[in-house]
């Protein structure tokens, strides 16, 4: 195969050859080649399929607009999808592949979609598989499911590898005066000019090398400039592109690290996240050249003229031996003379006849002339061109590559994530950036400059204007107008030619002809918002980089109105495609959220704790011997603590130290029982009502001193409760003098229940005397030291209905306290036990927990009235008995049994009369556990009307996503030891 | 990205912040009535431009500040804590 490579042309490096593969064939390229490139150089003219056609596509571009050269990199788990081919670096061993091609990109079985066009115009889809009226009038959605997924299908991109991806990627942050966006003539400029005003600056370039489109000049060499720019101090990111533009000047980069690098370190990630926080941004990102729509317009062999620019200047690849240059403006005819030296034969077809140009005469320019159609299919016979005034009298030129340029539209899109609408600018044919009050300032070519000094001066200009905004400096300066050409251009669009299943490629990357803009506007899809979604112009990886502007011209032409008038669709960010890896970071795998341990959290492993989550702790969930089971275990475990005693790692609950001398006041605000008379020495449970009278959170509250209480929220609650006590002392209560300081983390606490809990603790304290039933009552709280003179705090507060005891030591002591405790509670029998034991423990009793405090409930639902007091007033006192709340069908809080003893039930479970189970029924189960105490499954949750309407009553419980039910029993929710007498032994 | 400058800890990301709600608001005293409760909590205005609102520095200083930002740009006029005591001390400090 003969290559299109070409001596003495391009900044390649000959001496470093590179080999890659394309479609499982190696081929060589150089390095500093993209992958397009080598590609082109290999003589590789088909890179893809279309997306609904399955047409065959080669490279359109040589840059970030590309939609045809998209291809699939790496293999197995590095297998990345729809990558441009024209911004992939070359490196050794890169293996790439065609796509949405079955076997090849060369053969495509699916290549018949091109002849079945007719059916597949814009909306096709939606009409047709929505069912067949009226005989599936109302099932279309069935329908639609059942097609979709051939649909996909066919219709697609790049598959995803489907494994978990092996790369690792990076946030990082970074701190400037002023950013700039592009290293073009314009943004060079403007670096150099803010770095001499001594701000600190960034230069952003998502190309590997910096220079912008003067990369694609045969003389340009960048090392002078670099140089500069570093001994300036400007800090250069190359491979980074400036993806969106946010609040506050704030940018977000995406750095590609190592997708360039054949073996990188795996130390490094692969792409690093940047957000950078400038005071300014200038924003010089160039500006992307239009093709034009005409009859098989997207025939491998199609390009940008500039690209071909790139091609020759800067990868010495001349990407056509007999090429036609179809233009509508004066940029091509520096590239029709280069192309032309270097042994093209090149004709230039200007759709104007009056215009001047100088040239090298080294090619045939043919005034007024226009393309109607390609002849080809898989590549370019031949052009058939026409005068422009009349599409009808053809000539045909032999060629093998058309080169297209219908006008160049500026990079507007960072400033319109900004919100700001481009206007249209007649005499250039393009839409140009609005001013913005924000700290932005756009400059070159993205602002409509086209000439090298008025963007170098734009550049200059545009870091004036930051100074100014920055209050540096008070200085005059101008902006050059936009444009810079020396005959105008002429808006040159489409050319229609009137023949039967012809296809005029508005927008490559979706396969939308101009056929389906006028089907948009037939079927009255005419704003651009619904011409986008309709037709699906502009979507995808190139956003409508390149075809957005044809496809608005057409939709003014057909409602005759302006451009401007009919708008331009918003762009958003990405700028480019940002991987989910770079969004995610590292906040992956076990690091997806943070994890909180207690400080004994290696003990209760090495005792033999199997962990569960809760919020973010990690908590004991069982602690199975031998063989057992989850449900072995926490049976027995709970029975243990019934019988003698179990110890239960309790750290994960809120704990919050309030002190001041209106602490006492300041509880009897948040709780709704009193705390007035709470003497020091004892704790209280308590319940926190929001200001609209549902139940925040639970907890005990221990008087330490006069002002110093210990509090213990819910363990999922703590955070909140601590902004909201801090809220309320800080915004509504500020005369008050308390102090809440959060000590979760400082105190370890342990729970110690059973029969044999007292003796256990008498064990472990350095003086007996302080849990005596005397010294120590129900609710009595202690400050003492455990044996070995560790100072702990001591409470007797009961969860699971037995004589039970909190002990709290400064998180330094967990281990000593739980080796100590453990060596006791061994001598009684006593075990370990975990949150599942904990819970049938607390359902045994009643208690409930967020699984029933679930931000719906009021004090009188969850059958806790007596906690509100009467006597004084609190928040959500004057709530708590508004309009539906006060309603007596509410649903009440209960225990369930199963009416036959031996059946079992999940949480979930709705509740429903008999003969009448459906929708959302009476009521529901939150919890359920088996009893070792009563020996079958209890449950509890909530019914209308509670225990009074119900208690004699066989309701039916429905578990529809397990396919069951059975019949339940409404109990009274305290169902074991109702009186509490084994508490207060 | 809304950056707030927080009197104590200085200028930082949204995301250290927790949003409160509307700064305005007179909360009744306890025993108001349930009428002005409701006001107090269910009713508030949709502004189009600067309002004044609570944000909690929940990854910080754990201050509650009162910040005036436009709705529409997100402009941020002023920050100050919601603490009378606090904003005294800020203003002293200035």
């Amino acid at each position: 195969m003969k290559t299109r490579r070409i001596d003495n042309y391009g900044k390649i490096n000959r001496d470093k050859i590179l080999s890659f593969s394309w479609d499982k064939k190696n081929y060589k390229g150089f390095e500093g080649d993209t992958l397009a490139s080598a590609l082109l150089a290999n003589n590789i003219g088909i890179v893809g399929r279309s997306f609904k056609y399955h047409r065959p596509r080669g490279i359109f571009s040589s840059g970030v607009e590309e939609s045809g050269a998209l291809v699939t990199i790496g293999s197995k788990d590095r297998r990345d999808p729809n990558v441009r081919a024209t911004t992939q670096e070359l490196y050794n061993g890169l293996e790439a592949s065609g796509q949405n091609a079955f076997p090849n990109v060369n053969f495509d079985l699916a290549g018949i979609n091109n002849y079945l066009g007719r059916f597949f115009a814009a909306g096709f889809y939606y009409k047709t598989f929505m069912g067949i009226p009226p005989l599936e009038w109302g099932k279309g959605t069935a329908i639609w499911m059942f097609f979709e997924k051939f649909i996909r299908k066919a219709a697609g991109m790049g598959s995803a590898s489907g494994l978990p991806d092996p790369d690792t990627y990076e946030h990082a942050h970074d701190f400037c005066d002023l950013i700039v966006v592009g290293s073009g003539p314009a943004g060079v400029a403007a670096a150099i000019e803010a770095a001499e005003k001594k701000l600190d600056v960034i230069l952003v370039e998502q190309d590997s090398l910096i220079g912008g489109n003067q990369l694609a000049e045969n003389d340009f060499d960048n090392s002078q400039i670099k140089n500069q720019l570093e001994n300036l101090g400007i800090k250069i990111m190359t491979r980074t592109t400036a993806f969106g533009l946010y609040d506050n000047c704030v940018v977000g980069l995406l750095e590609r690290v190592t997708d360039h690098i054949s073996a990188p370190n795996v130390n490094i990630p692969r792409q690093r996240f940047w957000t950078i926080r400038a005071k300014h941004i200038i924003v010089g990102a160039g500006a992307i050249e239009r093709h034009i729509a005409f009859n098989n317009n997207d025939i491998p062999g199609v390009m940008t003229v500039n690209a071909s620019k790139h091609y020759l200047n800067r990868y010495g690849v001349l990407t056509g031996k007999r090429i036609v240059i179809a233009t509508n403006n004066d940029s091509v005819y520096e590239t029709a003379n280069q192309l032309s030296e270097a042994g093209a034969n090149v004709t230039v077809l200007d759709s104007r006849t009056n215009f001047e140009i100088e040239t090298n005469k080294s090619f045939e320019i043919r005034k007024g002339y226009v393309p109607y159609n390609i002849n080809g299919s898989k590549k370019i016979h031949s052009l058939d061109i026409s005068k422009s005034e009349t599409i009808n009298k053809s000539e045909t030129i032999d060629c093998d590559q058309v080169l297209l340029s219908g006008g160049w539209s500026p990079a507007v899109h960072l400033l319109s994530h900004r919100g700001v609408k481009p206007k249209w600018d007649y005499n250039n044919a393009c839409f140009l950036p609005s001013d913005k009050k924000e700290n932005i300032t756009m400059v070159g070519s993205s602002r409509g400059l086209w000439n090298k000094n008025d963007c170098i001066a734009s550049g200059i200009a545009g870091t004036t204007d930051a100074l100014n905004r920055l209050g540096i400096s008070k200085t005059n300066y101008f902006f050059p107008k936009p444009g810079g050409w020396k005959n105008p251009i002429q808006p040159l669009y489409e050319v229609k030619y009137k023949k039967s299943r012809s296809k005029s490629f508005v927008d490559y990357q979706h396969d939308v002809t101009t056929d389906d803009v006028r089907l948009a506007h037939r079927e009255g899809f005419i704003s651009v918002e619904h011409l986008k979604r309709y037709t699906t112009l502009g979507m995808a990886n190139d956003q409508g980089k390149m075809g957005n502007i044809i496809g608005l011209s057409l939709m003014a032409e057909l409602l005759n109105k302006e451009i401007p008038e009919v708008g331009t669709t918003v762009f958003r960010p990405p700028y480019t495609p940002v991987s989910i890896g770079a969004l995610s970071g590292r906040n992956v795998g076990k690091h997806f959220r943070p994890l909180r341990v207690t400080p004994m959290h290696q003990w209760n492993i090495d005792h033999g704790a199997k962990m569960i989550e809760v919020g973010l702790y990690q908590r004991p969930w069982y602690y199975p011997k031998e063989n057992e089971t989850l449900s072995d275990s926490y049976i027995r475990e709970a029975s243990t603590v019934r019988k003698t005693v179990g110890i239960c790692d309790i750290t994960s609950l809120g704990k919050i130290a309030i002190q001041g001398p209106d602490s006492t006041e300041f509880l009897n605000r948040i709780y709704s029982n009193s705390f007035s008379k709470l003497q020091v020495g004892k704790a209280r449970y308590g319940i926190m009502l929001r200001d609209d009278g549902i139940v925040m959170d639970d907890g005990t509250s221990w008087r330490l001193a006069e002002n110093e209480y210990f509090m213990t929220t819910s363990t999922g609650e703590a955070a909140k409760v601590m902004s909201w006590l801090e809220e309320l002392l800080q915004t509504r209560w500020t005369d008050l003098n308390v102090n809440v300081t959060s000590v979760s983390e400082q105190w370890a606490g342990v729970s110690v229940a059973g029969p044999k809990s007292r003796e256990v603790l008498n064990n472990c304290v350095d003086d007996s005397l302080v849990v005596t039933n005397n010294n120590l009552p129900f609710m009595g709280v202690t400050s003492t030291f455990l044996k070995g003179n560790i100072p702990c705090r001591i409470a007797r507060i009961s969860f699971s209905g037995e004589l039970a005891f909190e002990v709290y030591v400064k998180s330094d002591f967990a281990n000593t306290m739980m080796d100590l405790i453990w060596e006791n509670a061994k001598k009684y029998d006593g075990c370990l036990y975990g949150l599942e034991a904990l819970g049938a423990l607390r359902v045994e009793k009643g208690h409930v927990t967020a699984a029933e405090l679930d931000g719906r409930v009021t004090i009188d639902d969850a059958g806790l009235s007596k906690m509100a007091s009467t006597k004084k007033s609190y928040i959500g006192s004057a709530m708590r008995k508004r309009g539906v709340l006060k309603n007596n069908d509410r649903e009440i809080l209960v225990g369930f049994f199963p009416t036959n003893l031996k059946e079992t039930f999940n949480a979930g479970t709705i509740v429903c009369e008999k003969n009448n189970i459906k929708g959302q029924g009476i009521g529901r189960i939150t919890s359920v556990t088996y009893s070792p105490e009563l020996g079958h499954w209890i449950g509890l949750g909530f019914v209308k009307g509670g225990l009074d309407k119900w208690k004699d009553t066989n309701l039916v419980g429905a578990d529809p996503v397990r396919n069951k039910q059975m019949n339940l029993k409404v109990v009274s929710p305290h169902m074991i030891d109702p009186k509490g007498e084994r508490m207060y032994a | 990205m809304i950056r707030i400058n927080c009197p104590y800890c200085g200028e930082r990301d949204h995301s250290e912040f927790s949003y409160g709600g509307d700064a305005t608001i007179n909360y009744p005293s306890l025993d108001a009535s349930e009428k002005e409760w409701t006001e107090a909590i269910f009713f508030r205005k949709n502004i189009k431009g600067f309002q004044f609102e609570t944000w909690h520095h929940s990854n910080g200083c754990r201050m509650w500040l009162v910040v005036e930002r436009s709705t529409v740009t997100h402009e941020i006029k002023s920050v100050k804590p919601c603490h009378p005591d606090l904003q005294k001390v800020v203003e002293n400090n200035k």
